[in-house]
């Protein structure tokens, strides 16, 4: 057996595990070197355990979304590693990793705007289609067992975000709360085993926030998965994260608990100012 | 309990389509249709099925097309060379052109599905990485070469025998087909594989097309599909240096005229039931998450290349079907009617019918076609080209009034989206969520 480091007895089983990840927009590569261009993120590491609630924080522009669009494959790393389940997700393909296992939301809510709430979640089933393209045109064959199979898998889950009698609507014309619980049902719908979160609660009031702090621990709990969350609120990142880590100007400054974090030196200075009261005080009144 | 909604049936639908049909053929059979409007009314169907293809691409995928009248060229001229070889041997026998046409495609699908399953972008790439350490960078590149360039050959070998085994196949099976059958049994059986693969050569082009150009974002795509069907238009032109029979400029004559109201109408029907279905399945939602939002799609596990690739196929294959309807049509065909100008055409009709609606489109197309001719009858003589003044105007006022078209993405009976079975949804309660949380 090799000797276990700190981090992996506090831990357990990683499902993600990021290593010296760094990415350079616009840079030149001369003999192995990248000179110029914007240095995003650089030496970020970072180890979700399975089953956990994981917290991503930062200042604006410290790349934290840049980190979520390496993991799902839409940028590409410069430098780095990041291992899902064991397994390199780098130079795969945004939809191959999605198909692998890893869902996420978006900042700003990315719905399919034009299409009904039940389309929306229909199409993240497609991977999963149990018919083929001669059959779909034909209405033939396993058509129309497989499509209502699916029809019904979607219904029950929509039920299960309370938006069944929303079917039939179209996703641009739901209350805000209810598109975020859309997004949030139609990435789970991908049968993700871990759930990346972009700041679920921008926009969000007070208790729209309660709600969704709720519906994070039961995703967590129903669907036996681990959670990775960007989030900008301390409220929330205190009040659910396990685990957080604590970026700024593209470096990690600091990692832990939420009380270790709370009482971090370097966070404190970076990012939730002098003092941790004021902070918090500041950051829930003005977010 | 909710109230119970009316389903949505297909019998209405169904009814009226038979009944469109049966009226035509009867008015057109008693004599109160003159042979002039019998025309325009195939031309509209077969103009629709161009424009049905395109709304699958523009309207439901999103990719803006300017090509399409090129694969409409392709279709017309591979089926016109098919249907001509019967009676004016332009290939040495009558079935020639049939059989190596068929037997092409079949070498081109065996070259793609061979150098798919070869593997040759990873295989190359993991050679370059083995020998890369070891030799200097133009030493690894040269080997690295070579290998592609001979896995390209064995490749290509491979597509060119079984074009050409194939070929012998089809030329004994439709030798024997011209020979046994009755003329009245043999002409819709080559006419109908004629139109086939008419569509299907379109497809196969637009599907080699796509795979590079589809790359593009929408705009880009629009102009470099523009490209392709100015590169159409300008081999057509001089297409006699390859085939003598298509004549090039002058324009390729004797087509038999074998298209009437049942094809036209028969294949509108067929490609409205196809479209229809795929756009209502999980491929067709997947289309429709293309067009929606490409990052959101791919973080749903859609794969983005694959569906435009897909839909740019289909929209090609029944610009094909159309191409070859309306090369029997009208008899003649001259590489002017499938000039850039003329490619405007279906990207008018559904926009004007309505964007991602197949009614719009059904109505849109049918509408400028017969309203266009209709405007020669009550415009006074000499004043005939004002029509397209008329058009213009029309148009204009539809894009300031109603962006979205005549119908936006409204749709009528059978082409409405189905609804989602009524049933009593299981809701789980907080106490049965808090159950499963303890257990």
């Amino acid at each position: 057996m090799m000797a276990q480091s700190s981090t992996d007895r506090d831990y357990g089983n990683r499902i993600l595990d990021i290593q010296d990840l760094a990415i350079v927009f616009g840079g030149r590569r001369v003999k192995g070197e990248i000179v110029g261009g914007l240095r995003a993120v650089s030496d970020f590491t970072m180890a979700v355990p399975e089953g956990g609630l994981y917290g991503l924080i930062g200042p604006n522009g410290a790349g934290k979304t840049t980190v979520f669009n390496m993991i799902t494959g839409v940028y590409q790393p410069t430098e780095g590693e990041i291992l899902f389940s064991g397994e390199s997700v780098i130079g795969r393909a945004p939809h191959d990793i999605t198909r692998g296992g890893i869902g996420r939301t978006f900042q700003n809510i990315r719905l399919f705007k034009d299409l009904t709430v039940l389309d929306n979640v229909r199409i993240a089933y497609h991977t999963h289609v149990g018919y083929n393209l001669v059959e779909a045109m034909t209405r033939l064959g396993k058509y129309s067992a497989m499509e209502r199979d699916l029809t019904e898998r979607a219904q029950d889950f929509l039920a299960v975000f309370g938006l069944q009698d929303r079917q039939t609507e179209i996703a641009k014309n739901l209350p805000y709360g209810e598109q975020r619980r859309l997004e949030i049902a139609r990435a789970l719908a991908t049968e993700p085993t871990m759930l990346l979160l972009d700041e679920p609660a921008a926009g969000m009031n007070p208790s729209e926030i309660e709600q969704l702090m709720e519906l994070i621990h039961f995703v967590r709990d129903r669907f036996q998965l681990s959670i990775l969350l960007i989030e900008h609120q301390m409220r929330v990142v205190m009040g659910i994260c396990e685990w957080i880590t604590v970026m700024d100007f593209g470096q990690v400054i600091a990692r832990g608990t939420a009380r270790d974090i709370q009482n971090h030196e370097k966070v404190r200075e970076a990012y939730l100012g002098t003092t941790v009261e004021k902070g918090l005080r500041s950051d829930a009144a003005g977010d | 309990m909710r109230k119970k909604k009316v389903s949505r049936s297909w019998v209405p639908s169904l009814l009226m389509a038979v009944g469109v049909f049966v009226v035509i053929w009867l008015l057109k059979t008693i004599g109160l249709l003159s042979m002039r409007w019998y025309l325009i009314l195939q031309m509209a169907a077969i103009t629709t099925i161009s424009a049905l293809g395109l709304n699958l691409i523009y309207g439901f995928n999103g990719q803006f097309s300017l090509g399409h009248i090129g694969f409409y060229a392709i279709g017309a001229y591979a089926s016109a060379l098919i249907t001509k070889d019967l009676s004016a041997k332009w290939s040495g026998t009558q079935v020639g052109g049939l059989s190596w046409i068929m037997a092409g495609q079949l070498g081109v699908l065996a070259t793609l599905i061979l150098a798919n399953k070869l593997k040759m972008g990873p295989r190359l790439k993991a050679l370059r990485k083995r020998i890369g350490g070891e030799l200097a960078p133009y030493e690894s590149g040269t080997i690295t070469a070579l290998a592609g360039i001979l896995m390209l050959v064995v490749v290509l070998a491979a597509g060119v025998v079984v074009a050409v085994v194939t070929h012998w196949v089809f030329f004994a099976l439709f030798s024997g087909l011209v020979s046994i059958l009755p003329k009245a049994v043999e002409q819709p059986i080559i006419f109908f594989v004629a139109l086939l693969n008419g569509g299907t050569l379109a497809a196969l082009v637009s599907y080699l097309v796509g795979l590079p150009l589809l790359r593009l974002g929408s705009d880009y795509f629009g102009i470099a599909t523009l490209g392709f069907a100015i590169m159409v238009y300008t081999a057509l032109q001089s297409g006699d240096l390859v085939i003598p029979t298509m004549k090039g400029a002058r324009g390729m004559v004797g087509i038999p005229h074998w298209t009437n109201w049942g094809w036209a109408f028969g294949a509108l029907v067929l490609s409205l039931f196809v479209i229809r279905n795929l756009v209502y399945s999980s491929y067709g939602r997947a289309f429709l998450s293309v067009r929606e939002d490409e990052v959101a799609a791919r973080a749903m596990g859609v794969d983005v290349a694959q569906m435009k690739t897909m839909a740019f196929t289909f929209g090609g294959f029944f610009a094909g079907v159309a191409g070859g309807l309306y090369a029997h049509w009208s008899g003649f065909l001259h590489p002017s009617s499938f000039n850039m100008i003329r490619g405007f055409d279906p990207l008018i009709m559904i926009v004007f019918g309505g964007l991602g609606s197949m009614t719009g489109t059904l109505v849109g197309s049918m509408t400028i076609v017969i309203g266009l001719e209709l405007l020669r009858n009550v415009l006074p003589s000499g004043f005939e080209d004002w029509r397209f003044v008329i058009y213009a105007i029309l148009l204009l006022m539809i894009m300031l009034l109603r962006q979205q078209g005549l119908l936006g993405t409204n749709e009528w009976g059978w082409l409405k989206a189905p609804l989602p079975p009524e049933r009593d949804i299981p809701v789980p309660t907080q106490a049965a969520v808090e159950g499963e949380e303890g257990a």
